[in-house]
């Protein structure tokens, strides 16, 4: 207090300020929870504050307004000083906060904190991460790109497959019939003035629940939470072994903020800001759109989900999961906390990390995408042509010409949608090469009406070449039982 | 709340009866209020809504433009545009043309998840970058996972012009 200035005590004693915060920043907490484990939540709080200091700077010069808006961002880019690094830092804050608001939830669900008497502190945190995936899903539309203009498609789409409503749900979001200006202005409303509101709300709410009910202690296995007890033993703890927040606990908690916030710094000088990828002119169809990163996990799953459990599982999969995670503390408010007497509780943790982080990983690679330029953009191995015949060659050419590469691959080359043909001859017998190009099966196209019977030929020939040295072409298939009189 | 500010307060009693009725006065009056703020807010959030079917016949050229057996990309502007559309108030499609004046005209939108289809005449077949479906020349599904055919335009011929009925997004609600 001593270094305060005459200025500051000047409003301190007409304010009150620091004398109503005090408490609050000196409250006892648990020493057990003055740990590196405990500093996610006050890092995802630096990064949303991060988040609202470059979202205005953006705004500043954004122009959200569908025939202006990439203009803008390529002015951001390119002429605003600085504009390139404050969308960096923007783009990859936004990536470090779903991240580091991953871990938190992950470390309180482990640490037991959703049980009693923080199940609100709990479910008002998932709404914090709902309205968090809000934020990144608005977010990539404003960059109103290639990617925006399709990603939008994708939500309209799903959108539309709901029952009856569908198609006035589509009109709602887009703001219209189609995707157009009016799309772009209600995504910018959404983005800048009705989540971050929210947010700012929910977080309020979330601050209070911590410092009302305390920090959640280091949770001991075999201390199980009893709804009569709980409460008086915490006291016990926090008054027997308790610790000032500040500063004790709070210089990890500033460590951690720190951190992150200069490794979003770091990251944004390094890579640079994302996008925006190509005037959103939707005539313009040569284009691959893809999903940030945060949504690359759902993407892949759009692509393998069986057709006929989609549409259920695209309109009840998100409120699904959403509704599970706010019922977690009604089901499990008490008993055991620690991690290490919660064996089903880490085993769905880890299958949940590995369920999302493996879509994300295939969502990257997108191997049922075709390859759109594979046929026309990619040599065919010289060994696959070397010593052929004409014939052969000539189903070298039908196998280019006709965009096979684009879901084939040759020599690794090529579309991962189907399998690879180095050796498809070890596989299949001429007539079985010859039925499965006219007739296609097996999530191919039937190629029957559009290969002239000359071509069918050629392609069969080189395809029965098709088989590393040494390994016997196919055989056909015998019948295993003798035909009986 | 203290003992000496509780002093304060009057005493409930059954004779206050005006003040009760400012109070729920106040309360009614607030509750008119905030009804007529939220009508037009709520029309106005869901004005679009509305415009449900909202569609409109276009020219998409003379009949010439489109040879026969071959399958062209063809660009409209959404009828119902507004001046800061910019790009997107253009709208794509593929224009397949048959025999006797007989067209195919089907929307870019993959009837999957929506991302544009593009043709290959080639091998006759309509891809979609996005998850892979693909589509035979007459917009049946081929492979992948849509969960049926592209979607296709209304059309007519008119004065050797070839007309869509579009304007809206097409999805499997409201299929073209």
């Amino acid at each position: 207090m001593k270094l305060l200035g005459p200025a500051a005590r000047w409003i301190e004693e007409r304010a009150g300020i620091g004398a109503a915060l005090a408490p609050a920043l000196t409250h006892a907490v648990p020493r057990s929870t003055a740990s590196w484990w405990y500093v996610f939540g006050s890092a995802t709080l630096a990064l949303f504050m991060l988040q609202i200091a470059t979202g205005i700077c953006l705004a500043l010069v954004y122009v959200p307004a569908a025939d202006q808006a990439y203009q803008s961002l390529e002015y951001l880019n390119y002429q605003a000083p600085f504009g390139w690094y404050l969308r960096a830092v923007h783009f990859w804050g936004s990536n470090a906060m779903v991240m580091v608001m991953t871990l938190h939830m992950i470390q309180v669900f482990l640490f037991g904190a959703h049980k009693y008497p923080r199940e609100l502190t709990w479910i008002v945190g998932v709404l914090l991460f709902a309205c968090t995936l809000g934020m990144a899903f608005t977010g990539q539309i404003l960059r109103w790109d290639q990617d925006a203009y399709w990603g939008l498609g994708i939500g309209a789409s799903i959108a539309a497959r709901s029952p009856v409503i569908g198609e006035a749900v589509v009109h709602a979001l887009l703001g219209g019939p189609i995707i157009a200006g009016r799309t772009l202005s209600r995504f910018f409303s959404v983005h800048v003035f009705l989540i971050p509101g929210i947010l700012i709300g929910l977080i309020g709410l979330h601050l209070w629940l911590v410092l009302r009910l305390g920090i959640n202690e280091w949770p001991m296995p075999g201390r199980a939470v009893d709804r009569d007890t709980y409460r008086q033993r915490y006291e016990e703890e926090v008054h027997r072994d308790g610790v000032p927040f500040f500063p004790v606990a709070a210089r990890k908690d500033m460590i951690g903020m720190a951190v992150v916030i200069l490794a979003v710094l770091a990251a944004a000088a390094v890579f640079g800001p994302h996008g925006p990828r190509g005037v959103p002119d939707p005539t313009i169809i040569d284009t691959v759109p893809r999903p940030d990163f945060y949504f690359l996990s759902l993407f892949a799953l759009f692509a393998l989900l069986p057709p006929w459990t989609e549409t259920v599982l695209l309109l009840a999969g998100p409120p699904l999961a959403i509704g599970l995670l706010l019922i977690l503390p009604f089901v499990a408010g008490t008993g055991e906390k620690s991690w290490r007497r919660r064996p089903v509780s880490v085993l769905a943790v880890i299958l949940i990390v590995l369920i999302v982080t493996t879509l994300a990983g295939l969502g990257v690679k997108a191997p049922w995408s075709p390859v759109m330029n594979a046929w026309s953009g990619l040599p065919t191995p010289v060994a696959y042509v070397l010593g052929r015949t004409p014939l052969e060659l000539q189903g070298a050419l039908v196998l280019q010409n006709k965009q096979c590469r684009n879901c084939h691959s040759l020599g690794g080359e090529g579309g991962l949608r189907g399998p690879a043909l180095d050796d498809v001859a070890t596989r299949m017998t001429r007539d079985q090469l010859i039925h499965q190009v006219l007739q296609g099966g097996g999530n191919m196209p039937a190629y029957g009406k559009n290969l002239s019977p000359a071509e069918v030929t050629a392609l069969v020939a080189f395809m029965q070449t098709m088989r590393p040295a040494g390994e016997p072409p196919a055989r056909p298939p015998v019948d295993p039982v003798p035909p009986t009189r | 709340m203290c003992a000496g500010h509780e002093s304060m307060l009057p005493p409930p009693s059954p004779s206050s009866t005006r003040r009760g009725f400012l109070f729920r006065l106040g309360l009614a009056l607030n509750a008119i209020a905030g009804v007529l703020v939220a009508i037009p807010v709520v029309g106005y959030i869901l004005g679009p809504v509305r415009r449900a079917g909202a569609q409109a016949w276009i020219a998409l050229g003379p009949v010439g433009d489109f040879p026969e057996g071959e399958t062209r990309f063809a660009v409209y502007e959404n009828p119902f545009r507004v001046a800061w559309d910019g790009p997107t108030a253009k709208v794509a499609c593929w224009v397949r043309r048959l025999p006797d004046e007989k067209f195919q005209v089907f929307a870019v939108n993959c009837a999957h998840l929506g991302c544009p289809v593009r043709w290959f005449p080639q091998s006759r077949l309509f891809m979609c970058p996005c998850h892979g479906g693909a589509y035979y020349e007459d917009g049946s599904r081929a492979s992948g996972p849509p969960p049926r055919g592209l979607f296709e335009y209304e059309y007519r011929v008119r004065d050797g012009q070839l007309w869509v009925r579009g304007g809206e997004i097409p999805t499997l609600s409201e299929p073209a």
